[in-house]
């Protein structure tokens, strides 16, 4: 138990994989536009890593013993299917929000924090139930980072900021100081690190 | 809409695009993940820069020439296939070659396979032009993200850590920025260097402007 949720809590503030690993930038900077789309981007993005994590894991104890130089492109091939499903489901039951998302949907394939999520859990050598937690985890602090930045740039939006920064310098600057706030996380398990 | 592909003029015009004028780093602000994570050197940067560089011209070759038996439904796919089998020959290469450049870069190495700059070159470009121009698309393209990567790394080595490629530049009195090496220290820069590039760009607007005044 204690090991589940040290993981956990390393992959939400600790090690958050879009703060400290810089994956998933494409959308962190391209939909934190508005805080609503953010979050359930967020949301969408914690679903795919569940089910990419759960093929992970069969893919790492069934077939990749016996092609291990196969890894890459079997995942990715995965993701895209996985990616397409979701895409699918969100167009039927929410058009709205799948307008909302626009191109970041099908983008989901190519942000590097689901690949990464599948080869860290690989190179860690998680289970099943690790890599399950790991993928929540680290979806729930991709959806915090986003929602964060979102509600940033909203406030942003209304300031006195000057032409010259506006626009990608400054959602860059603003995510470094967020990304120096989540080091503060950093002493949180040196005790049984 | 590609019959003006033989002339070399053309051809030298998208190479020298991506270096600075399309760079796809500063201007498009592509490919923002791998080149964050692991610019904290310049070797680093340098080697990252090499791997993307390889892999995005030997796709867009390939899909180039393949282009006109790609099934349209299914390219997105095909691209990636493509991608991730020339990114598993850099990782394995690497692998070889320098196994402590590998071991630092990690997974970032297999990471190459969804860069958006690359995907995005494939289907923006390779996918519909003769193989020369995309030949020349990606060098460029491929070049400049290298310089871009290799000036993160730089500068960021300079700061945080007093040396250039691992030599020491100012001796044992300069503290180091430590910041710099870390993750805040990769988002505050390349923030730094846009803001950087978005006032030189302002800057020569306005010269513009008065000197058309003038006149």
């Amino acid at each position: 138990m204690g090991e589940l949720s040290w993981i956990f809590v390393s992959a939400l503030l600790v090690n958050n994989f879009t703060l400290s690993y810089f994956l998933g930038l494409c959308p962190f900077f391209g939909v934190s536009g508005r805080l609503v789309t953010a979050f359930r981007l967020g949301l969408a993005n914690i679903f795919v890593m569940v089910i990419t994590s759960l093929c992970a894991s069969f893919l790492n104890a069934f077939v990749l013993p016996y092609a291990p130089y196969l890894r890459l492109i079997s995942f990715i091939v995965v993701i895209a299917s996985t990616v397409q499903f979701v895409e699918m489901v969100i167009k039927k039951v929410s058009p709205g929000l799948f307008r909302a998302l626009g191109i970041f949907l099908p983008l989901i394939t190519t942000n590097c924090a689901i690949l990464a999520l599948a080869l860290f859990q690989t190179s860690r050598g998680y289970g099943l139930l690790q890599g399950l937690v790991f993928a929540l985890g680290a979806g729930g602090g991709l959806t915090l980072a986003l929602v964060l930045m979102a509600g940033l740039r909203e406030e942003a939006e209304l300031s006195d900021i000057p032409s010259v920064i506006r626009g990608t310098a400054m959602n860059l600057i603003i995510a470094g100081i967020l990304s120096l706030a989540f080091m503060g996380f950093a002493g949180l398990f040196s005790g049984n690190a | 809409m590609s019959s003006g592909g033989h002339d070399p003029g053309r051809a030298y015009e998208e190479l020298v695009k991506g270096l600075w004028r399309e760079n796809p780093v500063f201007v498009q602000v592509l490919g923002m993940c791998p080149m964050l994570a692991v610019t904290n050197t310049a070797v680093n940067g340098l080697a990252m820069g090499a791997a993307s560089f390889f892999v995005l011209v030997c796709s867009s070759v390939l899909i180039s020439s393949f282009k006109s038996w790609i099934p349209k439904p299914v390219r997105i796919s095909t691209y990636i296939i493509v991608i991730a089998t020339f990114v598993t020959v850099a990782d394995l290469s690497l692998q070889a070659l320098a196994p402590t450049v590998h071991r630092e870069l990690g997974a970032f190495i297999s990471l190459i396979v969804v860069n958006c700059l690359i995907l995005g070159r494939q289907e923006a470009f390779a996918s519909k032009q003769p193989v020369k121009l995309a030949l020349a698309d990606a060098l460029g393209m491929g070049g400049g993200f290298a310089i871009a990567l290799v000036m993160l790394g730089g500068a960021r080595e300079v700061l945080g850590a007093g040396s250039l490629f691992g030599v020491s530049l100012f001796g044992d009195q300069f503290e180091p920025w430590v910041v710099m090496l870390l993750p805040p220290g990769g988002f505050l820069m390349l923030g730094l260097l846009l803001l950087a590039f978005a006032s030189i760009k302002e800057a020569r607007v306005k010269l513009a402007e008065r000197t058309r005044k003038a006149a």
